[in-house]
């Protein structure tokens, strides 16, 4: 009995060990040598599932325009998506298996922490790197000048958001919560509290948790009223702030809440209650029910295909990959380029394109050299478990 | 008023510990071992409530009483296939068996749910209260937390000091073998232990859930932890000693939050412990046993 059980053990070993290396051969070897090849990252899975999944969704629809459209100089794109679970190793090893496939470029990472890991592979590789979501300045500072970012950095976050409240006469009795372990928590933070002086903002009270202690909220709530705050600022993910609003319901303590990027996909926690959620702002270069018609034709062909409302990550996304399609037209960067080449010859052109995309606002989307971009933020507001714009 | 609202939130807390940190006193009373899957059962407990009330629609008390024998089952079979065979193993086996079962646990949650955390829905219809002008508000969770913790202790010390399974469990505490050679069937003893454990760690579960209303595959670990804490602080072994030791717990980690810094609290609760051992190596309620030769 035991010899065969051994038997059996050797026989499935074999073919584990056959079927891997059959898998690997042919994903390596690219197929079509004509065709220009991105590469995407982020969380389909895990706890901030919703931004990797939107990110990958956003990314495929412009794709599939594109190449509908007849590609790019006439040349089509290959796509092709990795889930990193929002950890910077298993994001190394999908940006790995990534390059093994054959990509020339990357749009992602989508989170703060695993892009900066991805990051610095991508600098010492040389590979082009556009990033929809990922907002820490660090994501940008390998020097190489490879990365760029879609989405607003954190100082930037902080400080309009600071100047958003100040502008539009919010209450100025401000309360913060945010996660002193989280570089894009604490990042937004430090930019806010610095601003928020100069326009003559009342910081009241300022609390952190840690993500050892992500669960209870209520000490950190009761210290807000305690202070008096009227507007509470949370640049944190949507995860905490839906338990931090329950939380502030069942005390019966009820300010304005304000939110950054990480605020968006409240609506979609599973058995949340959306009626929580009512009146809280935050700050986003996408609303999905402006007036502009290219927004409108992307919502609706993203409710067609994923029956869901697209939020700002599925639209950064979007404009990212339209980004690089400007970029390689600008660049004439050809589809046999080794990904260095390639990188090299998107660097120069970055800078110099200019396009309105989703998130562009009146000004448009433009670059500097550094990676950050340059456009108009927007604060929604919830009503009636949508966004609505302010 | 903060101060007493913190207390407030602090002894809740503790009770939920408390009741958690029942299973691990028990179950080093009787067994000797420390069952490190027990912050895991407290985890499924949470999804059993959390899958009937939104795909079933059944009721909370359905629910409740479905996720205590589900969780009662649970830890009997969990005892009799991981524990059970080892139980003339080495101590150091028996734990490693435990830290096994717990990472199984937890990914089979991982498989079977996802790993997007869930906002659980409050089981609790207690409304909450008012005092002193809506300064002071303590939430229908707190009020049935602390109730439940209080019911479950004074039960639990009147079923082992009445019962005759009970003068079975104090008896295998006592001296295994000598139980044994009185008739005590402590194979069922032991079972018994892991079910009452369990079966509590269901409602500390939905208590927990209901308080901070979020669920995750990793939902259970850190209370868990934080309850094995209290059992250590409180005298593992001890009942009582798992009360005190919880609600101190409790609300040490609230109070250090409130006064001393919210990102140290958990290093306060660990540095409290050591303290605490340093001074009385048994914890609060623990009775020095002489090492028999």
């Amino acid at each position: 009995m035991r010899k065969f059980i051994s038997v059996m053990l050797v026989a499935a070993m074999a073919v584990t060990a056959l079927t891997g290396c059959g898998s690997n051969s042919s994903s390596s070897s690219k197929k079509d040598a004509d065709k220009y090849y991105i590469g995407g990252i982020g969380p389909t899975t895990g706890a901030t599932a919703i931004y990797g999944t939107a990110v990958k969704n956003g990314a495929q629809i412009a794709v599939d325009e594109i190449n509908a459209a007849g590609g790019i100089n006439g040349k089509q794109i290959e796509y092709r998506f990795e889930d990193d679970q929002n950890d910077a190793e298993k994001a190394v090893n999908a940006y790995n298996t990534l390059k093994d496939w054959g990509m020339q470029m990357l749009v992602g990472t989508t989170t703060t922490a695993p892009c900066i890991a991805v990051a610095g592979k991508t600098a010492s590789d040389n590979v082009f790197q556009i990033t929809p979501s990922a907002s820490s300045p660090d994501v940008l500072s390998s020097g190489n000048g490879n990365v760029f970012q879609v989405c607003f950095t954190d100082p930037n976050q902080g400080v309009a958001s600071a100047q958003y409240i100040a502008e539009n006469k919010l209450p100025t009795k401000i309360g913060i919560i945010y996660d002193s372990s989280d570089v894009y928590s604490s990042g937004i933070e430090e930019k806010f509290e610095a601003e928020a002086k100069t326009q003559g903002l009342n910081i009241v009270s300022k609390a952190a948790f840690t993500a050892d202690s992500k669960t209870d909220f209520g000490t950190q709530l009761q210290k807000a009223k305690d202070a008096g705050a009227d507007l509470l600022f949370l640049p944190i993910y949507y995860q905490e702030a839906s338990i931090i609003l329950k939380q502030a319901d069942t005390m019966g303590y009820k300010p304005k809440f304000f939110g950054v990027d990480g605020m968006d996909g409240i609506l979609t926690v599973e058995n949340f209650d959306t009626k929580l959620a009512e009146d809280v702002m935050l700050l986003t270069p996408f609303a999905a029910d402006a007036k502009n018609k290219s927004v409108q034709n992307f919502v609706k062909t993203y409710k067609e295909k994923y029956k869901d409302t697209p939020n700002q990550f599925a639209a950064d996304s979007y404009d990212a990959v339209y980004a690089l399609k400007a970029a390689i037209e600008e660049s004439k960067a050809t589809t046999d380029m080794s990904a260095s080449d390639m990188c090299d010859a998107l660097k120069g052109a970055m800078t110099k394109i200019k396009m309105q995309g989703l998130t562009g606002g009146e000004d448009g989307l433009t670059w500097n050299e550094s990676g950050e971009v340059t456009k108009s933020p927007k604060a929604v507001i919830i009503k009636n478990g949508a966004y609505k714009a302010m | 008023m903060s101060f007493i609202s913190y207390l407030i939130n602090g002894v809740s807390l503790g009770s939920i510990y408390a009741i958690i940190a029942l299973g691990y006193t028990m179950v080093y009373g009787i067994a000797k071992m420390l069952n490190f899957a027990h912050g895991d059962v407290i985890m499924i407990g949470c999804y059993i409530v959390f899958v009937l009330m939104g795909s079933f629609h059944l009721n909370s008390t359905v629910s409740i009483i479905a996720a205590v024998i589900g969780c009662t089952v649970l830890g009997v079979v969990i005892e009799k296939i991981a524990y059970k065979p080892l139980r003339k193993a080495s101590p150091l086996a028996v734990l490693i068996t435990a830290i096994g079962v717990s990472y199984f646990l937890q990914n089979f949650a991982l498989i079977l749910f996802g790993a997007d955390t869930k906002s659980f829905t409050s089981v609790v219809s207690i409304p909450t209260i008012k005092l002193a002008g809506g300064d002071l508000t303590i939430s229908g969770v707190t009020i049935a937390t602390v109730i439940s913790c209080i019911i479950i202790m004074a039960a639990l010390m009147i079923f082992i000091k009445k019962s005759k399974s009970g003068q079975a469990m104090l008896a295998v505490s006592e001296d295994k073998d000598a139980a044994q050679l009185m008739g005590v069937n402590v194979n069922k003893t032991i079972s018994l232990t892991f079910a009452i454990g369990s079966g509590l760690a269901a409602i500390a579960g939905v208590l927990l859930c209901s308080a901070y209303p979020t669920l995750s595959p990793y939902t259970g670990a850190m209370p868990g932890i934080k309850a094995f804490t209290a059992a250590v602080f409180g005298g593992i072994g001890s009942i009582p000693g798992a009360l005190i030791g919880g609600i101190l717990l409790g609300v040490i980690e609230i109070l250090g939050r409130a006064y001393i810094s919210s990102q140290l609290s958990d290093a306060i609760v660990f540095a409290v412990l050591i303290i605490v051992l340093l001074v009385k190596p048994t914890g609060l309620l623990g009775k020095q046993v002489q090492e028999k030769v």
